[in-house]
């Protein structure tokens, strides 16, 4: 990209939120598992049957980025979960909400929902059938008597009100190990053996094919997950297509047609938009073919392409966020060497953003940015900053007294001394600094994927999801690479920049 | 031409650098040519007095033509100006022309301090400060610069303030004396003055302990 173009994108980036993006009909979001982007795919595709362009945001992340993204306006309708409404998203209400009770609440909020698709996907805890058999486990309740057994759950469920918490305190389960992990390789866990219990989506492809029991919710813990879509109001008036696709697809889809759909994905290895195709031709007369608008990224350039494609959106990515914090970063750098008090303030500043977790930083950002690459630019800007401060503020601070006097004594004004002796003097550290803070960038921009900014985090994420190590690996194998590549160039920026006297080989 | 003496931490470093607006007195005042030295003129102040630290302070990162060119360049000299100025003060200072194009790293200690006072004497300021400049140097190459240092403020007919703990070498280059005990001036006139009238105690024992260190040398 080019140059001028990097800094349009970049007063982009200032003029954030009031841009908005018109050439697209209406943009669909999908959360980071196959079934909920099968859904996504299907309601495109129904979409694009009524004449309707639609774009997908595929697998943007949890429930909390969709959400923010869709009352943000990002999004105009993702499929979700009326359990994870009432639980999570809507906490107000009591889960025993009716249908018309939450559309009540959203419509409060500008938003509508959808009646069921016809199936309901609830969280249940599945263990093998071996180990079921083994321990006599039917029910939840079973569990209370086997608290050895090692427990790993996802990361959304371990935190949710209506997930391991809730459900803990119901059952009475006291088990002496819980591990969050990512859902994908829950099964892989369980099938390996390193736990025994996990969660699961009861229209989970695995189920079948790993042979997993699942346990009944005895006690009823579990509110009701029918799959609904959630829409935004104004949408529906801009877009009345798109409301019309969502209406085609209510009462449309059973659990068992659900659970086959994740299989032929997840196990067959099929495209989720072949599979949601499908299914579609099978349900209205006219055939919607899945390749006559494939997803940009997926199918339509070989390898070659897809990461030339994941490379330039990656550099964008680092290289735009890097440039801000150095704009930002270094005088910042510069006033807290100069004023101690204030630098304080400004490294203490630096260290708190440093904690945020990246995730949740993203999750802040969408309300702020939307969904996309400005979301996280901001985040990796913020990330950005405590390196480049902190160089800066060393470097400046322990030049030795001795010169920095000396430029005093000079009777030069401190513009000058900065710019000719204290600059020059503490550019290895600075430089180090920057240096350190794109390496991180390239790593953290993996995530960017989940917020649909795209880059090398996209087939890492997808190929998570779909337990594809060669598809993990064409997005870790160039991240690395670059990661590298920006290390080796800062090297020898670095040796360029520093002045001939103080490079370390220099002998006298 | 006064060469200020005493032990060290008696303050005879802290009066330079306040003659030069880089420390503050806490009461009293300064005067600089008869004006009282004030926060916002200190920089034209300095550009009055050149000023030379024990181990010359010259910036790694820059050439020796670029670390005498720094001061002369913000007050926007010509090139060809500074240049002239550089050559004129190598042969006073009897230094190679190659010089100019080294850094300080590449220099021996004695020709860091004569590039340390070129740069000092770049924009002919009408006054000179110098804090133990000669003090890091061995004895061979300290006796010799002490002789250059000798003419040269013959030639330049300056106001020059030494700071040193060398009583001989500030008898040398000094016609005028002030020796320093504890932030105060304790005597202030002519070497001689020192050896025949020590205004007290103090004076009479830093005397003869400068004696007693060069007796050692007749055994």
């Amino acid at each position: 990209m080019s140059v001028r173009r990097e800094w349009l994108s970049l007063l982009g980036l200032l003029c954030a939120g009031s841009c908005v993006a018109a050439d697209i009909g209406a943009r669909i979001g999908s959360k980071n598992f196959t079934e909920s982007v099968i859904l996504a795919e299907a309601l495109r595709l129904d979409a694009q049957r009524r004449g309707l362009t639609v774009e997908h945001r595929r697998a943007m992340g949890g429930s909390a980025i969709l959400w923010q993204a869709l009352r943000q306006g990002s999004i105009d309708a993702y499929p979700e979960y009326t359990g994870t409404l009432t639980q999570e998203l809507m906490r107000g209400l009591p889960t025993s909400a009716t249908h018309a009770e939450l559309a009540q609440a959203l419509h409060g909020l500008g938003l509508g929902v959808s009646a069921s698709m016809g199936f309901e996907d609830r969280y249940a805890l599945g263990v093998t059938i071996p180990v079921s058999e083994r321990l006599q486990l039917r029910s939840m309740s079973d569990l209370r008597s086997h608290p050895g057994l090692r427990f790993a759950f996802s990361n959304e469920f371990m935190s949710r009100a209506d997930g391991w918490p809730g459900l803990r305190a119901a059952y009475g389960l006291q088990p002496a190990s819980v591990k969050g992990v990512e859902h994908s390789l829950a099964y892989r866990a369980l099938a390996s053996g390193a736990a025994e219990v996990i969660d699961l989506y009861t229209t989970d492809a695995e189920i079948q094919s790993y042979g997993v029991r699942v346990l009944t919710d005895d006690r009823h813990f579990f509110p009701t997950y029918e799959a609904v879509w959630l829409y935004r109001l104004d949408s529906a008036q801009r877009v009345p297509n798109l409301l019309a696709s969502i209406s085609d697809l209510e009462g449309r889809i059973s659990e068992s047609q659900m659970q086959r759909m994740n299989a032929l994905v997840q196990i067959q290895r099929r495209d989720e938009s072949a599979v949601a195709a499908e299914f579609l031709a099978t349900q209205f007369a006219t055939a919607a073919a899945a390749g006559s608008n494939p997803p940009k990224k997926q199918s339509s350039t070989g390898l070659a392409g897809r990461v030339r494609t994941r490379t330039i959106e990656h550099l964008e990515l680092v290289s735009l966020s890097l440039g801000l914090a150095m704009l930002l970063g270094l005088p910042l750098g510069v006033a807290a060497a100069r004023l101690p008090q204030l630098g304080r303030w400004v490294l203490g500043a630096a260290v708190v953003l440093q904690t945020v977790p990246s995730l949740a930083m993203l999750v802040f950002m969408i309300p702020l940015f939307g969904i996309g690459a400005r979301p996280a630019i901001a985040t990796l800007f913020l990330y950005s900053l405590l390196p480049i401060v902190r160089n800066t503020l060393t470097g400046l601070t322990s030049i030795p007294s001795r010169l920095q006097e000396s430029a005093a004594s000079l009777g030069l004004p401190w513009q000058v001394r900065l710019l000719r002796v204290e600059v020059p003097l503490a550019a290895r550290t600075i430089i180090a600094g920057i240096s350190t803070a794109a390496v991180i960038n390239v790593g953290t921009a993996t995530l960017g994927a989940l917020i649909g900014a795209g880059g090398y985090g996209e087939p890492i994420l997808t190929g998570i999801r779909l337990n594809d190590l060669p598809l993990i690996l064409e997005g870790a194998i160039p991240a690395a690479g670059l990661a590298l590549l920006v290390m080796a160039v800062f090297q020898v920026l670095e040796h360029l920049l520093t002045p001939r006297g103080l490079r370390p080989s220099f002998d006298g | 031409m006064t060469a200020v003496i005493g032990t060290s931490g008696s303050g005879k470093s802290t009066l330079l650098r306040m003659l030069l607006g880089l420390e503050w007195p806490d009461s009293g005042r300064i005067l600089v040519d008869g004006e009282e030295l004030s926060r916002a003129g200190r920089l034209t102040v300095r550009h009055r007095i050149g000023y030379v630290i024990q181990d010359g302070g010259l910036f790694p990162h820059l050439r020796i033509r670029d670390n005498l060119a720094l001061l002369p360049q913000h007050l926007r000299w010509q090139k060809a100006r500074i240049e002239t100025r550089a050559r004129e003060l190598l042969e006073l200072m009897q230094l190679p022309r190659d010089i100019l194009e080294r850094y300080p790293e590449e220099l021996s200690g004695g020709q860091r301090q004569r590039v340390a006072v070129m740069r000092a004497l770049m924009t002919d300021p009408p006054a000179l400060l110098m804090d133990e400049p000669l003090g890091a140097l061995d004895p061979l190459v300290r006796f010799e610069l002490q002789q250059r240092l000798q003419e040269l403020f013959k030639v330049l007919a300056k106001t020059v303030v030494l700071v040193t703990h060398d009583l001989a070498e500030a008898a040398y280059l000094a016609p005028r004396l002030v020796l320093m005990q504890a932030g105060h001036i304790v005597q202030d006139g002519s070497a001689g003055d020192f050896v025949q009238r020590p205004s007290n105690d103090f004076v009479r024992r830093f005397v003869a302990a400068y004696r007693s260190s060069e007796r050692m040398l007749h055994v």
